[in-house]
């Protein structure tokens, strides 16, 4: 092994039914480096991660990692977190039900010499943990009273905090604004000071030239090349990963705007949800693309959520397509032509053991009703129709949802709302963890519904995607609605909003 | 996928390999003892009515089978057991006794009240049961375990106070019909195969399958997508209820009397076995109806042979037990983790040689 390298994997090879994950990918990452990993959804790159750290047990192909004779295999990420290779996944791999502190220290608690779990020590070295990385967590509290991404903080926390020679970050940032980010960074900086070689995958393109020394890229499974980061500028890495030169994002939006109509598709005055959103008014009309925007927690879901009844309102008058309406379930504002596609996909989104069939034709049967079932040959149309509209990958329409990649299952969602032909389509996070190529082809998505004459609330992270997007921006922060944008946005315009008000 | 491996991924083969292994068992002591090979499953008609183990297996399966039917819809809900259903079968049967002979009567020749009339109330008591079970852990979200212990000591105790501690005898032919025969077959059998008929069609023509199999596997998502996830589990549990009913009369019939402290006994424990024994998740989610069926009748099947094997109704808990043991450990993940593991390495090596050749 040469002298400063941490890892090597070479050829290794993975399939699953019907797909070849990985096929001969080479992978190499040395001391004190930040490598980023990027590919397309499907590329394989949560699949090479899981092959290094023992979830998926891989059939050919060899690691080899410093410090240890002979090919490396893990069985079980435990094992790989005593041989110093750690992991955060994309999504919270927690549990939510024990507190910060025991999730800190899950299968290496402190003993007692009783061999029982040493409480006060394990409170303590998390209380000393917490202040190393200035999070202001009180660590015997539920892990699942704190924000996502301040649980995603968490995580990484633990991960930093067992020695480790390669520390993954797979997704890290998608659900963390951009101070949290910058927060990350720092720490990830250091790390590398100190000599720990780390891999990021992300999609989110800045962040990579931002933090990274170097790039690999995966295409379908095999390894499209290495490089520093000075030899790949942006356009050739998309390039890479999409084996195709990328068609421009900024211009997705028809040339003269909108056409947004009169009639109003929502009118909300005065709707709040307890202790979450303040009171707020928001109009949205025919063929109109409003974005929310705010920081982190400033209630951009929760505003979308109180509209749909996903949290109950409980003060405020709703008027659907002129129309009050009484909002009890979600049903009920699916039955006034609306769906809503939540940020949270692995808890609020996917029903991972049904397949992508039943996955699609989900919400349009919960209209339709118990007794009225879509017959056999409808559902597969309908399935067939968007696996094919929205390109999902998947070997074939009865896979379980949870085979899919992160970017695929999204698309089943995206699926299963436009199944049921709604007029106003909430789309919370859609483009989160997902690769630059599905995202344009959301966002491109976005504006076709607008102009077949639905209304789209749309919520993202990402201020250059709603500036790409959507006509008129709503601007929260700590659960008010500060403040509208329209005709002429730009990012300086919308943060000195979120500032200001 | 080979023809052979296509068959030993089902769901079902396993349920079915125990079911067969049982009934090699059966074949292998007739053989032993100088019977005929196939004697277990020979079918006769005495008296007009039909004989045979397979048959006496059948019969005494039913409620157990009639269980699990409402025990797979609870389960996949909501990730939980119902406990009670053994007590509520108790229950469901004191109150139609005690309404046919009368209140205060422990041994009558002629009813107080219509026949049907006796039957209806004592399902709709088990319907009350499957409700009160249902707004416990759909409506207060108490753990289904905990929610329905309360039944499960409070049932046969509410069956043994209308009895008054007694044992209620109906003396009357008609009221012996659901556990006696029907033409040549015993009831039992035919009441269980219009449960489950009626269970299977309404889950081919209707989406009730989707609905809890949606919510059971994760309730957010279902409620989003515009299920009402509580009271998807609210009906799991009635008619779970409903089906303990049908069991409790049945079973009641059977002897003709409210023995409120015997009937359905541990038949809960039977009903949740034959849940797990078909391949069906106890954490909820995807299921299959006809694993819980074939379940229930292993379980009963290992019953009679043990019996018919000499085994006395004390000892045959034990074996019954290591017997389960077996087949679930052979259903496990990690036992069917390393079997598929076994036979991947084999593959390999084979290529490996065929390659080697080449």
């Amino acid at each position: 092994m040469e002298n400063n390298v941490v890892l090597t994997m070479r050829g290794i090879t993975m399939t699953f039914p019907g797909v070849k994950a990985l096929d001969h990918v080479d992978f190499t990452l040395r001391k004190g480096e930040i490598h980023a990993l990027m590919g397309e959804n499907g590329a394989g790159k949560s699949t090479l991660i899981k092959c290094l750290t023992g979830v998926n047990d891989f059939e050919a192909g060899e690691i080899r990692v410093e410090g240890i004779e002979g090919p490396v295999r893990n069985h079980s990420t435990l094992e790989a977190q005593k041989r110093g290779i750690s992991t955060v996944y994309q999504e919270v791999n927690l549990c939510p039900n024990l507190s910060v502190a025991e999730n800190l220290f899950i299968g290496r608690e402190p003993m007692s010499k009783l061999h029982t779990i040493n409480r006060k020590a394990m409170i303590t070295r998390a209380r000393q943990l917490m202040e190393q990385l200035h999070l202001p967590v009180d660590v015997t509290r539920d892990l699942e009273e704190y924000s996502l991404a301040m649980q995603q903080m968490i995580a990484i926390a633990r991960a930093v905090d067992m020695d480790c020679k390669v520390l993954i970050l797979d997704e890290p940032t998608s659900s963390l604004d951009d101070v949290e980010v910058e927060k990350l960074f720092t720490l990830m900086r250091s790390l590398r000071d100190k000599g720990v070689g780390i891999i990021f995958v992300t999609h989110f393109l800045e962040q990579v030239y931002a933090v990274c020394d170097r790039i690999t890229v995966l295409r379908n499974g095999t390894l499209v090349g290495e490089y520093p980061i000075a030899d790949l500028p942006r356009v050739k890495l998309i390039a890479a990963m999409m084996g195709k030169d990328f068609d421009d994002l900024a211009s997705i939006k028809p040339e003269g705007g909108l056409n947004v109509s009169k009639e109003e598709l929502i009118d909300a005055e005065g709707l709040s949800h307890a202790g979450k959103i303040k009171p707020f008014d928001l109009k949205l009309r025919r063929g109109e693309v409003i974005g929310l925007t705010g920081l982190l927690g400033s209630g951009r879901s929760e505003l979308a959520r109180a509209i749909y009844g996903a949290d109950r309102a409980q003060t405020g008058t709703l008027k659907v397509k002129g129309q009050e309406a009484k909002i009890r379930h979600p049903i009920d504002a699916m039955h006034l032509g609306m769906g809503m596609l939540p940020d949270d996909r692995k808890a609020e989104g996917i029903i991972g053991d049904l397949s992508v069939r039943e996955n699609i034709i989900l919400a349009m049967q919960a209209k339709r009703g118990i007794v009225d079932l879509i017959p056999m040959k409808e559902q597969e149309e309908i399935a067939d129709k968007f696996i094919d509209l929205l390109q999902i990958k998947c070997a074939s329409r009865e896979t379980p949802v949870k085979q899919l990649s992160g970017g695929n299952q999204q698309k089943v969602i995206i699926a299963r709302w436009l199944a049921t032909d709604p007029d106003f389509l909430i789309l919370d996070e859609p483009t989160r963890g997902i690769d630059i190529g599905t995202k344009t082809e959301i966002q491109k998505l976005v504006i076709q519904l607008a102009q077949e004459g639905k209304g789209v609330l749309f919520i993202s992270s990402e201020i250059e995607e709603m500036l790409r997007t959507c006509n008129r921006l709503a601007v929260l922060r700590d659960g008010a609605k500060v403040g509208e944008l329209s005709g002429d946005m730009t990012q300086e315009k919308v943060m000195k909003t979120i500032a200001e008000g | 996928m080979t023809f052979v491996k296509k068959v030993t991924k089902n769901q079902l083969f396993l349920p079915l390999f125990s079911m067969v292994l049982v009934m090699l068992v059966n074949i292998i002591y007739d053989v032993a003892n100088g019977n005929a090979i196939f004697n277990f499953f020979t079918i006769s008609i005495n008296n007009g009515i039909l004989y045979g183990r397979l048959i006496d297996i059948l019969n005494r399966g039913s409620e157990a089978a009639i269980l699990a039917l409402g025990m797979t819809l609870v389960v996949s809900a909501s990730a939980g057991t119902d406990i009670s259903v053994g007590s509520v079968m108790s229950l469901a049967g004191g109150v139609c006794c005690v309404l046919l002979a009368g209140f205060g009567n422990v041994n009558v020749n002629e009813y107080a009240i219509p026949l049907w009339l006796g039957v209806l109330a004592g399902i709709l008591v088990a319907c009350l049961c499957g409700a009160f079970n249902g707004f416990l852990v759909a409506g207060l979200k108490i753990q289904p375990m905990v929610a329905t212990l309360i039944l499960f000591s409070a049932g046969r105790a509410i069956g043994l106070l209308l009895c008054n501690s007694n044992i209620v005898y109906v003396n009357v032919e008609s009221f012996k019909f659901f556990g006696g025969y029907c033409w040549i077959f015993p009831t039992p059998i035919l009441i269980t195969v219009l449960c489950i008929a009626v269970t299977a069609l309404v889950l081919k023509f209707t989406a009730l399958g989707t609905y809890v199999q949606a919510v059971g596997i994760n309730k957010e998502a279902a409620r989003i997508s515009g299920y009402k996830s509580a009271a998807i589990i609210f009906i799991c549990y009635v008619v779970c209820g409903l089906f303990a009913g049908i069991a409790g009369i049945t079973a009641t019939s059977r002897i003709y009397s409210a023995d409120t402290n015997n009937i359905g006994l541990n038949l809960e424990m039977d009903a949740i076995l034959a849940v797990a024994l078909g391949g069906n998740s106890l954490g909820g989610g995807k299921f299959r109806l006809s694993g819980s069926i074939i379940g229930a009748y292993t379980i009963q099947a290992i019953t009679t042979t043990l019996y018919a094997l000499g085994v006395s109704s004390a000892q045959a808990p034990v074996f019954k037990a290591v017997i389960v043991i077996l087949i679930v450990t052979i259903q496990s993940p990690a036992v069917k983790a390393y079997f598929a593991k076994r036979a991947a390495v084999k593959n390999a090596m084979m290529t490996a040689g065929r390659e080697a050749q080449a």
